[in-house]
């Protein structure tokens, strides 16, 4: 293990900047999200839970795919993709890294997005264990551990250093570029850390959730249960839950018009919203308590349905925190997911 | 509050219970001390598995009552001041059926922040305790006292409304009448030069990921159809496609609503991005009081409005732009 003082953690940005892009959790006009990093910025790697999840990263909000032009009978499609610089994602939260799992069984299986799979190669990923979890957070349930090893530098923070560990060949490339920065040790100190994380999260409120009732088999009982239709009550049918959440994957895509030709684009999309998926006919579904039930069966039942059983929620809790009305996910399981939630 | 919460609840079960209403909009316990969710109850018995009104019950339920007032039979709903006047402004329209509707008025005393009292450092809240102006905030980790002033949300921070409907009322304590200004931020923005006032937009508008939960929270947003989720209106859009498409949409929205936001601070209170968004509408709010003399939207629910109505007096859009009309 190898370890840098927090107070040296300044060189450490810069000297990864020399030869990479560097996205890191920065506070701008008082919220702090992923941006890239500058001299002066101001790095809140304390900040548990950025306002949206790094997912923007690989699956930007917006993003330009192609440009068409048109001469006579002939159009000209033009890839607009620029060359991607390597870029390091750093401090993501362990829930964050395993939603990027889940949203790699989306973008990279057959047909594989491509757009999304050069960023994804492009980035060396440099996760931050947790030490701090919220009342809110419920990671645990979804057999995620807070205090491991994952991507392909896992560090630790603690008020003296951050400690350091490479997991991949990605991450051995980049420890031997900050080998002058970086000195042996911090094992004890990690492991102490890790344990005392541990009895934090052995007792937060929503570690203990029941989700045994959302299982393949009970998707049309849970479909047709008629809690959904008072648990839906209060929705804004905005799209805060889907637009902070690091697994919502859903986008849309549209053209417009410009001077130079038709640029095509996507952009994220939520089924909170009334014209998502919307077709010839008309909309699949019309209600808001519909709209509801479909992210929520998204989540814990049809993509584990698709995906050997994972779960497309990782308990990272901004749903918990950021919904307008307070409704989130941790309020469906409980209602649906099994007979222990209390 | 307890002691209005009971009486609150009380007065709902009788309503219930009697049948002279069909069902109670009022707010449900969360999770937490801190996360009621708006809620319709429609049994007694559901109110008293969750029936909640404490510090923490912010939202503005007049909106609710567009959809739930066309419901078969009458609706009691919970009011605060300021949701009143949302109330009104939605009669007005005629997007609520008022004779469907029973409002009970009831206290507020100002409500709490979570993300402010996060912001002090204090997390894992477990419960308040308001005397006067010491909030003994209980946590996983001990307790500690807050000055309320600094940790009520922005809407209840520079509040002085009062009920302006009201069928019957559960008022237990008077709410002291305050001097508070609430164009003070508008008017550190309006002493700004041209480029501070635009970098300080510029800045806040670009953390805007185009939710749109201010607009569906939003009581005078009430179009059944948005054109922004109209894909026939030409200008559909999910997506900031350029940075000046979220200053465009923000800035469309404020006057589509201005002279008829109540400013009940909804905006800002959902923002997950903590953008000042009532500050546009606070703008637009200053500068009518100004230009056709001092109004506030959804103190009636009939007359006139400053920006519907036209008098010889009202000044000529030149005299505005050159701003000879302040």
């Amino acid at each position: 293990m190898l370890k840098i003082a927090k107070e040296r953690l300044n060189d450490l940005y810069a000297k990864i900047n020399e030869s990479m892009g560097l996205f890191i959790p920065i506070k701008k006009a008082g919220e702090v999200n992923y941006h890239v990093w500058g001299e002066g910025k101001e790095v809140s790697l304390e900040t548990l839970k950025t306002v949206k999840s790094p997912k923007n990263m690989f699956f930007p909000q917006s993003e330009n795919m192609m440009k068409f032009k048109t001469e006579g009978k002939n159009i000209e499609i033009i890839d607009v993709r620029d060359e991607k610089r390597p870029f390091v994602l750093f401090g993501v939260k362990p829930c964050d890294y395993k939603a990027i799992e889940v949203l790699d069984k989306v973008f990279l299986a057959d047909p594989v997005d491509s757009y999304y799979q050069s960023r994804r190669e492009a980035t060396t990923i440099v996760t931050l264990a947790c030490s701090k979890p919220e009342e809110s957070c419920f990671c645990k349930v979804f057999g995620i551990d807070a205090t491991a090893a994952y991507g392909d530098v896992t560090t630790w923070l603690d008020d003296e250093n951050l400690y350091w560990q490479a997991n991949t060949e990605k991450g051995e490339a980049l420890t031997a570029l900050l080998k002058g920065l970086l000195e042996e040790g911090g094992e004890a100190e990690v492991a102490a850390q890790q344990e005392a994380t541990k009895a934090i999260i052995d007792n937060l409120p929503f570690s203990n959730l029941d989700l045994s009732r959302f299982k393949p088999e009970n998707l049309n009982e849970l479909f047709d249960d008629p809690a959904w239709a008072e648990m839906s009550e209060a929705c804004l049918g905005c799209g805060t839950c889907t637009f902070v959440c690091p697994t919502c994957q859903c986008f849309d895509i549209r053209d417009f018009k410009t001077s130079e030709g038709v640029i095509r684009y996507r952009c994220w999309d939520s089924c909170m919203y009334s014209d998502f998926t919307l077709m010839a006919h008309g909309n699949s579904r019309t209600t808001q308590m519909q709209r509801f039930r479909q992210r929520f069966m998204h989540k814990l039942v049809y993509y584990p349905s698709q995906n050997d059983g994972l779960y497309s929620c990782v308990g990272c809790g901004r749903c918990v925190n950021k919904c307008p009305q307070r409704l989130n996910i941790v309020k469906v399981i409980k209602t649906l997911g099994g007979k222990n939630n209390d | 509050m307890k002691d209005v919460e009971l009486k609150m609840l009380e007065r709902a079960k009788e309503l219930l219970a009697s049948g002279e209403v069909a069902r109670v909009v009022g707010w449900k316990k969360g999770d937490f001390c801190y996360d009621p969710s708006p809620a319709v109850f429609k049994t007694v018995e559901e109110l008293e598995n969750g029936f909640v009104y404490d510090y923490f019950c912010g939202a503005n339920l007049s909106k609710y009552l567009i959809d739930v007032s066309k419901k078969e039979g009458k609706t009691a709903v919970f009011l605060k001041p300021c949701d009143t006047y949302s109330f009104n402004q939605l009669v007005k329209e005629h997007r609520i059926k008022r004779e469907n509707v029973y409002v009970i008025a009831v206290e507020c005393m100002a409500k709490l922040d979570i993300e402010k009292i996060k912001a002090k450092g204090v997390s894992f809240v477990t419960g308040v305790e308001v005397v006067e102006k010491d909030v003994k905030v209980s946590s996983l980790y001990g307790e500690t006292t807050l000055y309320k002033p600094e940790i009520v949300l922005e809407k209840c921070a520079v509040c002085n409304k009062t009920h302006q409907v009201k069928d019957e009322e559960i008022i237990l304590h008077e709410r002291p009448v305050r001097d508070v200004n609430r164009f003070a931020e508008v008017e550190k923005l309006e002493a700004m030069t041209e480029d501070e006032r635009f970098a300080f937009w510029k800045e806040q508008l670009s953390k805007c990921i185009r939710c749109n939960a201010c607009r569906n929270v939003c009581p005078a947003c009430s179009c059944i159809k948005c054109v922004f989720d109209n894909p026939n209106s030409g200008i559909a859009a999910k997506a900031n496609d350029s940075e000046f498409e979220e200053k465009m949409f923000h800035i469309i929205r404020a006057y589509h609503v201005a002279g008829r936001c109540t400013d009940c601070g909804e905006c800002s209170r959902v923002c997950p991005q903590n953008i000042p968004l009532h500050l546009l509408n606070r703008k637009f709010i200053k500068d009518m009081d100004g230009l056709y003399g001092e109004y506030q939207a959804g103190e009636s629910s009939e007359g006139k409005t400053p920006l519907t109505s036209y008098t010889e007096e009202d000044k000529e859009p030149n005299d505005v732009f050159n701003g000879e009309a302040k």
